[in-house]
């Protein structure tokens, strides 16, 4: 069961839009430390730690990295791999695990949804919300998720030089 | 050729607006307190470099830092490109970089994530990556752009630079190397500047991505090269250097040349390689990182034909604007 879900990153990120869904009636009920979250917690810690290896950082961005973990790169990098990559695939610093990125970016080639999303930028962690349940900060502090000054659009007197709005797909 | 706003002004910002081919060349930064090391290394490389990039202890090895590099070039008026890595500090220490390197005249900045703190000589160091290399860019340009930290808080005069990344066109996965470069572009990179390129095939191949990507014309491209020393020197930089991809076939070459003409052999690798780089389409220049011989460097750009440099007056000089 465990190895299937592994290997199928289209049916994870169905799997998040249902969650999502799910849960979104109930949001009003999802609020940050509260008994709720604890239960969230170890909900997550079984699941999530179980699929992904999940390090519990608390701003779950699965859907946007190739449904997965980027916490389990040694550097944490949450944009894509670094320059150190091996000719093999496998991660500069530990020799004999793959490149989660490099994972990563082949099973984004297999989601329809949310694969393209490994485009984004995605902003620094915040510390602070480690060892929290994602799903209840998703719904309840997603203003937590960037810092005030990270914009989508960093650059307001540079933005017209990007082209047509080309976009690299 | 790219339609930007002026970011800096810096002497390779203006080289690379008016359409030369630049030359860039990194220094490498000496185990001692002396600073007359950094002062001849970069009395050698202003010859014939547009810039030159301070490494921020590269490979993880520890060295002078570049911050400290850069404020000894720019003392002395050469044009420093500061490279910064998100491996040894934290999002305050590299905010308060930013600022005092701008303050101290720094008008290039090179963004990295940094190789891990397990390839070089203190492997049992804590590794920080508070921020990834993306990351570091668009808070520069926070800062440089909305004069603001990444916390909100005001900047009273927002540091001018010119803000470059790198980028790996020869390791895994190949497919998306391109794609990241745009996202690196998209980060707020103004400059790239590549892991050493060894291989022509699997960069042509690289660049004709970018170039369906227009990513070229978004950003310029500064593709780095190098001599080799010697057989064993190419094979311990594939083993041991992180991401540098060397084909046998060049290995090879050199072990078939006498031990008397391996630095011969490795200049003139080096010089064939700019060649062949420059006749692919969408690259901007070459950044030579040859380390410890600095004293090659200007003999590649000689025979590569790119010497003399533009003399910095001739380029018009535009100060960038000032939106504070």
């Amino acid at each position: 069961m465990l190895r299937f879900l592994q290997a199928s990153p289209h049916f994870l990120e169905v799997i998040y839009n249902a969650t999502h869904s799910l849960l979104k009636p109930f949001r009003r009920l999802l609020k940050p430390n509260s008994l709720t979250e604890r239960v969230f917690v170890q909900g997550e810690i079984i699941t999530k730690g179980a699929i992904f290896n999940c390090q519990m950082c608390g701003q779950c961005v699965l859907h946007s990295t190739g449904m997965t973990c980027p916490m389990n790169c040694p550097k944490n990098l949450r944009n894509g791999p670094c320059g150190g990559v091996r000719a093999n695939g496998n991660c500069e610093v530990i020799p004999t695990m793959r490149c989660v990125w490099v994972e990563a970016y082949e099973r984004s080639q297999q989601m329809p949804l949310y694969g393209q999303e490994m485009l984004n930028v995605l902003p620094p962690l915040n510390r602070q919300l480690q060892n929290t349940s994602a799903w209840i900060n998703d719904f309840a502090q997603p203003e937590k998720f960037q810092p005030v000054g990270w914009a989508e659009s960093p650059s307001p007197a540079g933005r017209g030089d990007r082209g047509e709005g080309e976009r690299h797909d | 050729m790219i339609e930007k706003a002026m970011r800096s002004g810096s002497r390779l910002e203006r080289v690379l607006r008016a359409g030369l081919f630049a030359v860039t060349a990194e220094l490498n930064p000496p185990d001692t307190a002396d600073p007359q090391a950094v002062y001849d290394a970069a009395l050698v490389l202003s010859e014939v470099a547009d810039g030159i990039n301070a490494t921020d202890a590269s490979g993880a090895n520890c060295h002078m830092s570049s911050i400290s590099i850069c404020a000894l070039l720019t003392r002395a008026g050469y044009e420093a490109v500061y490279q910064m890595s998100c491996r040894d500090r934290n999002r305050i220490a590299l905010q308060g970089d930013l600022l005092g390197a701008s303050a101290l005249g720094v008008k290039n900045v090179l963004c990295l994530t940094g190789d891990d703190v397990t390839a070089g000589d203190q492997p049992e160091a804590k590794r920080v990556f508070d921020f990834d290399s993306m990351q570091l860019l668009r808070t520069a340009t926070t800062m440089r752009d909305r004069a603001m930290f990444l916390s909100g808080r005001k900047l009273t005069v927002p540091p001018h630079l010119f803000l470059g990344a790198a980028e790996n066109p020869s390791a895994p996965p190949l497919d998306w190397r391109p794609q990241r470069l745009a996202k690196k572009i998209e980060a707020g990179a103004d400059f790239i500047q590549t892991q050493y390129i060894f291989d022509i095939a699997i960069f042509q191949k690289f660049m004709a991505r970018v170039r369906d990507l227009g990513a070229h014309q978004r950003a310029y491209i500064l593709a780095g090269v190098g001599p080799l020393r010697s057989p064993k020197a190419a094979e311990f930089m594939r083993a041991h250097v992180p991401g540098v991809h060397i084909p046998e076939a060049i290995i090879d070459r050199l072990h078939k040349t006498p031990k008397a003409r391996w630095v011969e052999e490795g200049m003139t690798i080096c010089v064939e390689l700019i060649e062949q780089i420059r006749a692919i389409a969408g690259v901007a220049g070459v950044h030579v990182m040859a380390y410890r011989q600095e004293e090659l460097v200007v003999e590649i750009i000689r025979r590569a034909k790119l010497f003399p440099r533009v003399p910095p007056e001739a380029l018009t000089r535009s100060v960038p604007n000032d939106r504070a």
